[in-house]
């Protein structure tokens, strides 16, 4: 039998103030990353036009700018897209239709000779109606996202666990809308797709320890240990389920994000990094909070006890 | 033997054989979508407030034939708002009897009347708007669909969305700007006279008779590509449309080699009008117009009987074709313009294909490998259950006619990996209960029990966030929470019932077992 942990009995628990102080940290970068450069946010909620295209040979950045400039399109963002040779243009809004716009840049690239042939492999319009539906469909997506799990964390569990959960899908979240701004990635629809998914990944690991300490506490076989330690059985009993799982789930998306090609790379690594956090957040934000929570109040009421005896 | 051991092996048999029967031929079973196969999504909107601002235009110039027609001097009649128009009357002398001309005008009601003035409103019912904008949006829908079944697009998806939208998703266009021009373009073919009393620069400087206005003409240069528009100053009264038109077929254009040129019969109605028109305009200048752009604008030079016109312009032979298409199943009720457009080329769609193949056969590699090396036997089991479960998958995708994505590629990797969890649960379960002391068959079945709980909750949660993802989300998103709600709801049917099934099999035999491979 291969087994990575042998019966384990590591102290997370105890180990949480180092792993507060961590949680803060990478919550302030990420929060200050998301105030001071914001989130880049797709043409899908900003509107406005894409045009993704191959060149035959290497072309330079500046030359493509120059080959825009004649048809007016010089201050469109031009980045390359996975492949040397690849390209997509970006333009705000403007009152030309998309039909324009994709023809004049293609007839703008067909005039610049240095360039070559270029194949014009996508174009991607939304104009100004639909992008703004499109961000409130996303606002209600998390928005409803959020209250369906909630309800159910609410029927599963007693308050303090629901909250605690919700707290760890925050941290989650803004870790990963976090890393998205440092990184520079866009927040696009597919984005927001694998943000409720880790959503929904994150709540499940803290159900799997949640159940166990209830399981553990309805056998009575913890009667006298402190709440902490109930907590810390709980979490070590289910650590090779959590850590087994978040590998296989962790391979695929690591397999997405290198392999899956360019298109996939921003969603892939929203998946990716809420894998690690959502893993992280179950045992260090809401089995911690949770038995903060606890000790908090077990101190207040004994306090009063005290008071009440004197 | 359990009693229903053979009851639960005809039920899984009975997926697979079902699954298996959706799945052949694969290649036909699957919708791709257009991110996958190449094409062109469109969602239009329609200008229904136009529809109805023409609507009530004509209501003006019936009206104010009406009143000529029983001999009552008319001041003025014009579209006020959207959906109404002024009547102004020559005298108020007449009022009565435009009264009763209005009375007939049903779908309008009489507004801020001034008999003094002899001045009225009317104004389309509410009713009656409603339904001109209804008719708007469902008349382009089956001009479009008409037209892009000429175009010739198989398995075109053309709907009609909420009340004037437009979906139209195209698979494997390979020239999209056409498709976008064939589908975008009115249509609306009119014949105008020119106003030869107005120059063209004073009519550009703003001083022009109301009855009049400017419309262009765009010419490019071969050479050059430049473009250059000529005004035309002509009256704004329509002659005559392209509603009257019977067929309209391509030719080439013999004062210009190499350019094509539509060439148009009226139906009886409208040749006889096309007859007139020409015969009070002889001397004048004919413009033709489509869409608001003037193509030509020739001499008239004596009645033209017979009812054939051309229009010319630097059609090429594709362009022709396509406005003869259009000609020929009429104009649009109103506009329509592109709300939001994807378009990805075949070669890109082919791309994503092949890395989606490949992201999904090295995450089965990985897990697959790592599953069997770290549970032996029990590993074999959970990935023969995962095999099932892509096999389900796929065939459920086939049954429903739901539409395999580019993330929908992404969500069945991802659900490879989040399937595993379930027997990763159990067999850990079953691993702890082995080390508590129980007897092989006593842990099995110990630990299906108390996993199955925590099954349950893992996969409401993300079961919930799929149906929410499927609701909200659009096309890609769509295919992403589809592929990830069905991969998991399979999961619990082949990470549970059947791997428990191939359990029991293995070890609920009437042979002593002493080890439990897992």
């Amino acid at each position: 039998m291969i087994e990575i942990f042998r019966s384990p009995n590591y102290n997370f628990i105890g180990r949480r103030r180092i792993a507060y102080a961590l949680s803060i940290l990478t919550l302030l970068a990420g929060l200050g990353s998301l105030g001071i450069r914001g989130l880049r946010y797709d043409i899908d909620f900003t509107g406005g036009t894409l045009v993704q295209m191959r060149f035959e040979q290497r072309p330079e950045i500046a030359q493509i700018r120059s080959a825009l400039s004649a048809q007016g399109f010089g201050d469109s963002i031009i980045q390359e897209f996975g492949d040397p040779r690849e390209y997509i243009v970006r333009l705000p809004l403007s009152k030309a239709s998309s039909q324009e716009v994709a023809k004049k840049i293609e007839q703008a690239l067909a005039a610049a000779p240095q360039l070559g042939k270029t194949e014009i492999r996508r174009v991607e319009f939304v104009g100004p109606q639909v992008g703004r539906e499109l961000q409130l469909q996303a606002i209600y997506a998390v928005l409803f996202g959020l209250i369906g799990i909630l309800v159910y964390l609410a029927a599963r569990f007693d308050f303090k666990g629901g909250v605690a959960a919700i707290a760890a899908v925050f941290h989650d979240v803004i870790v990963c809308l976090g890393l998205l701004s440092i990184f520079g990635k866009e927040f696009s629809l597919p984005v927001l797709a694998a943000l409720l998914t880790i959503i929904g990944f994150s709540v499940n690991d803290t159900i799997v320890a949640y159940d166990r300490l209830r399981e553990n506490r309805g056998r009575g076989s913890q009667r006298g240990r402190t709440f902490a330690d109930q907590m810390n059985d709980a979490v070590n009993q289910t650590l090779s389920r959590t850590v087994l799982t978040s590998l296989t789930v962790f391979f695929s998306t690591a397999i997405l994000l290198f392999l899956g090609g360019k298109t996939l790379e921003d969603f892939a690594f929203v998946l990716f990094v809420g894998v690690i956090t959502g893993t992280y957040s179950t045992i260090y934000v809401a089995g911690s909070l949770v038995v903060d929570w606890t000790i908090y109040v077990e101190g207040r009421r004994r306090g009063k006890k005290a008071v009440a005896r004197a | 033997m359990p009693r229903n051991l053979w009851l639960r092996v005809g039920l899984v048999v009975l997926v697979i054989g079902i699954s298996l029967w959706y799945l052949y031929p694969p290649k036909k079973r699957i919708n791709l979508g257009l991110d996958l196969q190449g094409g062109i999504h469109l969602v239009l909107g329609v200008d229904t407030t136009k529809a109805v601002q023409n609507q009530a235009e004509r209501a003006a110039e019936d009206f104010r034939a009406a009143l000529e027609r029983k001999g009552i001097g008319v001041k003025r009649v014009a579209r006020d708002g959207d959906r109404a128009f002024v009547v102004e009357l020559a005298s108020p002398g007449s009022w009565n009897d435009a009264l009763t001309v209005a009375s007939q005008f049903q779908t309008f009601e009489r507004r801020n009347s001034d008999q003094a003035a002899g001045r009225f409103l009317m104004a389309m019912a509410d009713r009656e708007a409603g339904q001109q904008a209804d008719l708007a949006t469902r008349g382009a829908v089956e001009k479009i669909r008409n037209r892009v079944d000429k175009f010739g697009v198989a398995e075109a998806t053309i709907t009609r969305q909420g009340e004037d939208r437009i979906l139209i998703q195209l698979p494997g266009v390979q020239d999209p700007d056409r498709a976008k021009a064939l589908i975008g373009q009115t249509g609306l073919l009119e014949f105008k006279l020119l106003d030869e009393r107005t120059p063209a620069d004073e009519a550009l400087a703003g001083r022009l008779p109301e009855t009049s206005e400017v419309l262009y003409q765009r010419r490019v240069d071969r050479e050059s590509k430049q473009e250059t528009k000529i005004p035309y100053v002509v009256v704004k009264r329509t002659l005559l449309t392209g509603n009257e038109l019977t067929d309209a077929s391509v030719q080439a254009d013999p004062n210009s080699p190499g350019n094509w040129q539509v060439a148009i019969t009226f139906s009886a109605s409208g040749a006889q009008r096309f007859g007139e028109i020409t015969e009070q305009g002889v001397g004048r200048h004919l413009a033709i117009i489509l869409d608001g752009t003037v193509y030509s604008a020739p001499r008239i030079n004596e009645r033209i009987p017979g009812g054939r016109a051309v229009i010319t312009g630097q059609f090429t032979v594709d362009q022709a074709r396509d406005l003869a298409i259009v000609l020929r199943e009429g104009a649009l009720p109103a506009a329509v313009s592109i709300l939001e457009e994807r378009t990805v080329g075949p070669s890109l769609g082919a791309d994503s294909i092949r890395q989606g193949i490949i992201a999904i056969a090295a995450s089965s590699v990985i897990v697959f490998l790592f599953m069997l090396v770290y549970y032996k036997l029990s590993g074999l089991i959970a990935d023969i259950a995962l095999v099932l479960n892509l096999v389900i998958l796929l065939a459920c995708m086939a049954a429903f006619g739901a539409t395999l994505t580019l993330p929908g590629i992404a969500g069945i990797a991802l659900t490879i990996g989040m399937a595993v969890d379930t027997n990763i649960l159990i067999f850990e379960r079953i691993r702890e209960e082995l080390k508590v002391g129980k007897t092989p068959r006593g842990a099995i079945e110990a630990g299906f029990n108390r996993a199955f709980r925590t099954i349950i909750d893992t996969h409401v949660t993300v079961l919930v966030t799929a149906a929410i993802l499927y609701n909200f989300g659009t096309g890609p998103v769509k295919g992403f929470a589809v592929s990830l709600f069905v991969g998991l709801s399979a999961s619990l049917f082949t990470a549970v019932f059947f791997t428990r099934l191939l359990f029991d099999m293995i070890y609920m035999g009437r042979r002593k077992v002493t080890t439990v491979s897992v």
